[in-house]
């Protein structure tokens, strides 16, 4: 079928910044716009004696927001280029809407926010960077728009920039773009803009071609809720329906089915209309027969054994509330729509309101009120299979019901198991981090094996604790013997390795020691979970990406295990038959070029200063 | 093991999506009904879902809103697709709703706006909890304001400023005795996505959606068919042109181009240039007023 690919923009921003306009020109400018919409808005611009055809007509579409000019609802448009289709949500700005806004932007790969050149960075246009890195949309293009009401100033673009970013840096953003422009007049929308000789980035469209999409989706963590049976007596048949919500699915694959735990292996995977399937994997509609004749429905959730899910009823959620007739209050109970479960839940506990603008908590909060953000724990009547939503959207996002009036009255994201519904209670320690003598930090080194991680982290340390800074290696291969000696290959099995040295390490940085961390961890997302882990508890965390090319790392192959892995003896060799997963935004990169451990070791100590 | 190379195309993605849609009120609604008019998106619409049950029909019947202005080669291919599918018809007719009283007819501006009563009245007689459309988002501007799953109260009203937030693919589908859903599985679809499919999929059409040769008439900047339920205009005068149809609807309002694309492949090059919307194009009774398709849709118009 068609080759391009689907790429899902939101867009966001201040009442007045400029989105439907842009949005206009964008259509405008790709030739989307047919004759005779273009006729229409010429008309009704002329109608109300507006100089130029009022782009923004174009996106507007309800009564009420042609009469008011601004955009209440959720509009979707759509254009395409030889290469993508895009669909974009075109979100309002407005504050009383932002619950519009999260429901636009749930499914975007990328978030357009706009920016007012002469206004700068507002309250909006934190709120809305807060809620695209709540809902997890990988990319941001933060477009500073109306450049020409400021002169095409490049001193005010970097002045908007720098701030953008320092509000940026307290969340979880990977990708970051700034593109000065003008949607008015199409400066650095489609085409490049005369005014700004100075801009040396691409346009937004040419951005919005090339950003890299694709390795977005959880293709680690195999997840297919069971969303309806397909029965076919005339053919015997028992399929299992439903849209892979993670990883990958192979015929043959052994798979553990829940909640009852039974394990079998999958007989065959179907595509739409009975199209052989050889790999299912992340947002295919498939249906799955399995060897077994188990009993399994409708919220059911098939995995691999040694990669599950979470199972239980007490969740820690951050949730945004909908509702403008009721506020979130502490035990009241609603329905929960989660993947394809569905069952009541009560709210246990409201543990803060966040103040989206300043990130501030408020934990003697005691409702929710509308588009108010906050953490909830919440209790299922029946068990919840689940990962947290930065791991996975699928398995991790839900609804919550209102059951008499069917309103959906929030959207929640899991952020994980609610550890205070166990007899696991967190001591406070009497000593506080800034009374320690040393201030504690993570190095965590990642790369192929053999690409010199450990030379430099030992080089590392000495030189930290020939300086007089508390220092420890933690060495992937060394606690394998100990800690992790339990642990396999396994992507669950490297996952779990990842996380249990981010604890430590964390403990390390907590008590004022450098953690120097040297552990391949292939896995972007693992790598994110153990920065995530440090910034929550407040510890810096710098990633190092050791990149030094494969053959390169080949040749050295110090301990014999490249040659193994070509010949056969070993599997799931990262570089080999195992993917490493590059760091994205890494806070240094060292190659080969950089010169010795001593010199890279060096390269790291400025860094750290 | 994972690599970027796991990635649909566009036209896959959307497959799927749709089909994740259907599924999902099979698992979740009693009563589920699919809009069918024989015209190209309610086919994709019935291709899609016959591909989601695969290896079973779809469970749930199809509705044909009949304003009795039909074209004859749309009703016979309605008819034998509803026999090669397996599938039960139920025909919710305005002349029934014309004879009995319940609305009246003005000669000068077509059925389509008829419509909405004999779809409403359909729903209530077979007691329909969810009723698919083949509407898109890019149609038309209020329709792009559209969520997939539609509340509707039990006059069948839309509220635009008071939708249900849609997260994820996580669909709200509850409503009380009375109440129902309307569900849009190709929301996210182009004109041109859809004949890309019909291409792909070897997708059955009425024969015109090709071109062909037939008796038209010049009205308000449209050529319509002139067929025994158009009245002709003293200064109108038929003539016999190369044309075909981007819509099928209500005869009396539904226009057709010039073309000499026979094939879908064809069709899909003539889209793909085209710098006029299909509504714009060909169906009169959206040019009323500019918030028409809103006003409508409040109504009950799917």
């Amino acid at each position: 079928m068609g080759a391009s690919q689907l790429v899902r923009l939101a867009t966001a921003g201040s009442v007045d910044d400029g989105k439907s306009t842009l949005i206009g020109r964008l259509l405008f400018d790709s030739k989307t716009v047919f004759t005779d919409q273009l006729e229409a808005i010429e008309r009704t611009s002329r109608a109300r004696g507006e100089a130029y055809p009022n782009l923004a007509l174009l996106t507007d579409g309800l009564r009420a927001e042609r009469e008011q000019g601004i955009t209440i609802d959720v509009a979707h448009r759509y254009f395409a280029t030889p290469q993508r289709k895009f669909i974009i949500a075109d979100t309002p700005g407005h504050v009383q809407y932002t619950r519009n806004m999260v429901t636009g932007a749930s499914t975007a790969d990328l978030a357009l926010i706009l920016i007012d050149a002469r206004k700068g960075v507002l309250e909006q246009s934190r709120r809305h960077a807060f809620l695209a890195s709540l809902l997890g949309i990988p990319h941001l293009v933060l477009c500073v728009n109306k450049m020409d009401l400021v002169g095409w100033s490049r001193e005010r673009f970097e002045e908007i920039r720098e701030d953008f970013r320092r509000f940026a840096m307290k969340l979880q953003v990977h990708d970051l773009t700034f593109i000065p422009m003008s949607a008015l007049h199409g400066d650095n929308v489609v085409h490049r803009g005369a005014g700004m000789p100075w801009y040396e980035g691409t346009s937004l469209l040419h951005h919005l071609e090339q950003v890299h999409v694709a390795s977005d989706r959880n293709l680690i963590d195999a997840r297919f809720p069971v969303q309806y049976v397909i029965r076919e007596h005339s053919r015997d048949f028992r399929g299992y329906a439903g849209t892979v919500a993670g990883g990958v699915f192979k015929p043959g694959d052994e798979v553990t089915v829940l909640p009852s735990g039974f394990t079998t292996t999958v007989r065959a995977i179907w595509g739409p209309g009975g199209t052989t399937i050889t790999e299912a994997f992340a947002s295919q509609a498939v249906t799955i027969e399995l060897a077994d004749d188990l009993d399994l429905g409708r919220g059911d959730l098939i995995c691999r054994p040694g990669n599950r899910p979470h199972t239980g009823r007490d969740v820690d959620a951050m949730v945004c509330w909908f509702s403008e007739h009721h506020a979130l209050t502490p035990g009241a109970s609603y329905v929960v729509r989660h993947t394809t479960r569905e069952t009541k839940a009560e709210i246990r506990d409201l543990d803060y309101r966040l103040d989206v603008t300043t990130l501030h908590r408020d934990e003697t909060a005691k409702a929710l009120s509308l588009n108010e953000i906050g953490r909830i724990r919440l209790r299922a009547r029946q068990p919840l299979l689940f990962d947290s939503y930065r791991r996975n959207r699928s398995t991790g996002g839900f609804l919550l019901v209102d059951e008499h009036s069917g309103a959906t009255v929030a959207a929640g994201m899991i952020t994980g198991p609610s550890v205070t519904a166990s007899n696991v209670v967190w001591h406070t320690a009497a000593v506080s981090r800034t009374e320690r003598a040393t201030r504690g930090l993570t190095v965590w080194l990642t790369g192929l094996s053999a690409s010199g991680k450990s030379s430099v982290a030992v080089e590392l340390e000495r030189r930290l604790v020939g300086s007089g800074r508390p220092a420890y290696l933690l060495d992937g291969d060394n606690l394998r013997h100990g800690l992790n000696g339990n642990l396999g290959f396994s992507p669950a099995d490297r996952a779990e390795n990842v996380r249990r040295v981010a604890e430590v390490a964390k403990l390390f940085a907590d008590a004022g020691v450098v953690s120097v961390v040297s552990l391949i961890s292939p896995y972007r997302a693992d790598r994110e979970l153990a920065r995530a882990a440090h910034e929550a508890a407040g510890l810096p965390f710098l990633e190092v990406f050791v990149d030094t090319p494969l053959e390169v790392c080949e040749d050295r192959d110090p301990k014999g295990m490249y040659a193994k892995a070509r010949a056969g003896e070993i599997s799931g060799f990262t570089g080999v038959d195992a993917p490493y997963e590059q760091p994205e935004n890494p806070d240094l990169v060292l190659r080969p070029e950089n010169g010795d451990p001593a010199s890279m070791a060096a390269l790291i100590l400025a860094t750290l200063e | 093991m994972a690599s970027p190379a796991y990635e649909l195309t566009h036209l896959e993605a959307l497959e799927a999506e749709a089909v994740h849609i259907f599924r999902e009120v099979a698992a979740t609604f009693e009563r589920p009904v699919l809009l069918f008019s024989g015209g190209k998106d309610s086919m994709v619409m019935l291709h899609v879902a016959a591909k989601a049950f695969w290896p079973s029909p779809p469970p749930f019947p199809v509705m044909h809103v009949d304003t009795g202005h039909n074209f004859d080669e749309v009703i016979e291919f309605r008819d034998r697709t509803v026999g090669t599918y397996g599938l039960r018809l139920v025909v919710s007719s305005v002349q029934d709703d014309i004879d009995a009283g319940r609305v009246v007819e003005d000669p000068k501006a077509g059925r389509n706006r008829l419509q909405t009563a004999a779809l409403l009245r359909g729903i209530r007689e077979h007691s329909f909890d969810a009723v698919f459309g083949g509407a898109r988002r890019d149609e038309e501007k209020a329709r792009a304001k559209e969520r997939v799953f539609s509340f509707r109260d039990e006059f069948g009203q839309w509220d635009p400023r008071n939708q249900r937030p849609e997260l994820w693919d996580l669909y709200n589908g509850r409503h009380r005795k009375g109440e129902h859903i309307r569900v849009f599985p190709l929301s996210n679809w182009t004109e041109l996505d859809i004949w890309q499919y019909i291409e792909a999929e070897g997708v059955d059409l009425p024969s015109i959606y090709y071109s062909h040769r037939r008796a038209v008439v010049q009205r308000d900047g449209m050529l319509l068919a002139h067929t025994r339920f158009l009245t002709l205009g003293e200064d109108e005068s038929p003539y016999e042109a190369t044309v075909r149809f981007r819509t099928v609807g209500d005869a009396t309002c539904t226009g057709c181009v010039e073309s000499t694309a026979t094939s879908p492949g064809e069709v899909v090059a003539e889209v793909a240039v085209s710098r006029l919307t299909e509504r714009g194009a060909t169906r009169a009774d959206d040019r009323i007023s500019e918030a028409g398709m809103e006003d409508r849709k409040k109504e009950g118009y799917f």
